[in-house]
Formats: C-alpha cells, structure tokens, sequence
C-alpha cells in the first residue's frame, strides 16, 4: 500500500513536471488531439526564449501558439497544415527541423561534404605513404655477402690490434 | 600541384577568418529573426478602438487607404521600453509628419487609456488587440515592434524593440523615405 502511494507520487511529480508550462485551461478534452498538440508543441521554437520549444515555455507568445496550435487541430488541420499556418507568420525559424530546400541546402549537406573531403584527404595520405619494405626483394647478393664478411671481420681485427 | 597543396593551410585559415570576422561583428545580432512579412501584404485584421479614447479603431484596410506609407506600432501600457520610445514616435509625427497608426497589444482599455492620457495620444488610429491575436498574425515576439508599410499595403520594414537611439530612428525614416520615393517613383 506504501509502495503504491510513493509509486503514485513520483507519478504525479514527474507528470507535473513534464506539462508545467501547458496550463490546465488550455489542455483539449479530446486525448488524441491533446497528444498532437503537445508533439507539434515540441517541434516549435518560442520566439522569445529562443532555445524552448513552445511547449515548455512559460512567455506569453508561447501560450498563445499552443493556443492556437490546439484550435487549428479542433477546426481539423493536419499537423502539417499547424506547422505552414506558424510558418507563414514567423519563418521557417520558428521550427527546430528546418526544411530541406535551396536556402539550407548549407546546413544540410554541408557536414557531409566536409567529411568527405575530409575522407579523401585521408585514403590520399594513405595512398602515399610508403610500403612496407619486403626483405626477400632486396636481399644482398652473394658477392655482396662475402664484401660484408670481409669488412667485418677486417673491423674485429681492428678493435683487437 | 604539391605547390598548390602547400597554400591549403593559408586557405582554410583565410576561410576562417572571414567567417569569424563575420561572428564577431557587435553590429550583427544573433538572436534576430528575418521576418517572413517584408515584402508580404499586411495581414488581414480589425481590430475594435480602445474603449475610453476618442481614437478609432484599426483595420488593415485603414492602412492602406491613407495614401502614404504608415508606421504601424505595437505597444501596451504594461511595456516600459513603448514608454521609452513614446517621446520619439510623438516627435516623429508633430515634426516629420508621419502617419503613425497603434496596436495596443494585450492590454486592458482602462489601462491603455490612462497611458495615452499621461503621455500624450500621438496615433491616429488606435486597434485594441486584448487577445494578442493579431499580434499572431503579424508574427510578434514581443511589444514594442514597430512596421512600416507602404500604399500598396506591403509590409517594408520591420523594427523589433523600442526606436530610442538616433539609428533605430534613421533605420525607420529611410524606410519610410524609400516607401515615398517608391510611390512617386511609380506615379
């Protein structure tokens, strides 16, 4: 019994904490509407905190946009058709994906050109680093072999005389 | 081409350079977001007076039919900076006789009222957008935010913060010269 009244604190805390700044008046009746909400909800920026989605964010322009998030969805939008009607009045800035087209083809692309240069320069360094050197093909002949005997052995001499 | 290779250093530091140069530039502010509205048409509002002012209401059908380009400003008694800039917008009108039309964003009628009567009621027109919705539609972060919009009704510049400094002042009557210089250009 203990347990399950702790169980269902820590529920209640950490629900809490997940809705705080959707206030209980603008939550929709409708479950499956309020899910979509909250979804879009995360994938707005708020204009004036810039780095909160407007979902967790306590500005008032970002109460009004889940507001009005919540009635584009009861009027029967697509979540898509939610995004375009924010978009057409505060940019594509206000989405924390920014769209794929000419204007952020930079933002997209532009990491994996840079690794591939990057992976080029590599697989050339690579290429023209010098091979391991096989000692069969460059061993010394027989007459280069009795040339180091001799000099070694006229060194030994040396040492000891 | 070794050659060629050797300067890749020396072109990626000048790269970076630029780039950073670009960054630190205390002109550029980073936290500013490109409007969607330049060049677009006024959103489509009417918004009711502030009740306890003789000034009338504001529609965007007002600002296109006053013939010559409007500053629309955004402010609301509860905002300290539209105080702030409250002084220049008047001397803007009285002196350089710009048409200046108000949104009173999200603010109470006897509030708004009461502000106008201290300070002075330099707005020809007035709309009272209790709800903020309009200010929505016109893609506001925050008040003050001030538009200039020419005779066609296109949104030409946008000015977000309060116009206090003498370049926030020269920012708006350049674009307000443009807009004339458009219309008789045009004519």
């Amino acid at each position: 019994m203990r347990r399950r009244l702790l169980l269902a604190a820590i529920a209640v805390v950490i629900t809490a904490q997940a809705s705080l700044a959707v206030q209980p008046d603008e939550i929709l009746d409708d479950p499956v509407l309020e899910q979509r909400a909250r979804e879009l909800s995360k994938e707005l920026r708020c204009v004036v905190c810039q780095n909160e989605p407007i979902d967790s964010s306590n500005a008032g322009v970002a109460r009004d946009l889940r507001i009005l998030v919540r009635e584009r969805l009861v009027a029967g939008d697509t979540d898509a058709e939610v995004l375009d009607y924010i978009v057409a009045r505060y940019g594509d800035y206000v989405l924390f994906r920014p769209p794929f087209k000419p204007a952020t083809y930079a933002l997209w692309i532009g990491p994996f050109v840079i690794m591939a240069l990057g992976g080029i320069g590599v697989a050339v360094m690579l290429a023209r680093r010098p091979r391991k050197i096989d000692a069969g093909a460059v061993a010394l002949t027989a007459e280069e072999e009795a040339k180091l005997d001799a000099m070694l052995r006229n060194r030994d001499e040396g040492t000891q005389g | 081409m070794k050659r060629v290779l050797l300067f890749l250093p020396v072109a990626i530091v000048g790269v970076l350079f630029g780039f950073f140069y670009w960054g630190l530039n205390p002109d550029r502010d980073p936290n500013a977001i490109p409007s969607v509205l330049i060049s677009q048409p006024a959103p489509e509002f009417d918004l009711p007076p502030v009740d306890g002012t003789k000034t009338p209401g504001l529609s965007v059908n007002d600002i296109k039919a006053a013939g010559e380009p409007v500053l629309v400003n955004v402010f609301a008694s509860w905002c300290v900076p539209c105080r702030a800039e409250h002084v220049v917008l008047t001397r803007l009108v009285e002196q350089d006789g710009v048409r200046l039309m108000g949104i009173n964003y999200k603010d109470k009628a006897p509030d708004a009222a009461a502000w106008l009567q201290e300070l002075g009621n330099p707005y020809e027109r007035i709309g009272s957008d209790y709800s903020g919705r309009v200010g929505i539609e016109w893609g506001l972060s925050g008040v003050p935010e001030t538009f200039v919009i020419d005779t066609s009704g296109t949104v030409v510049f946008r000015y977000v913060g309060p116009i206090v400094d003498t370049g926030a002042v020269d920012e708006i009557k350049t674009a307000l010269d443009q807009a004339r210089a458009q219309v008789t250009g045009g004519v």
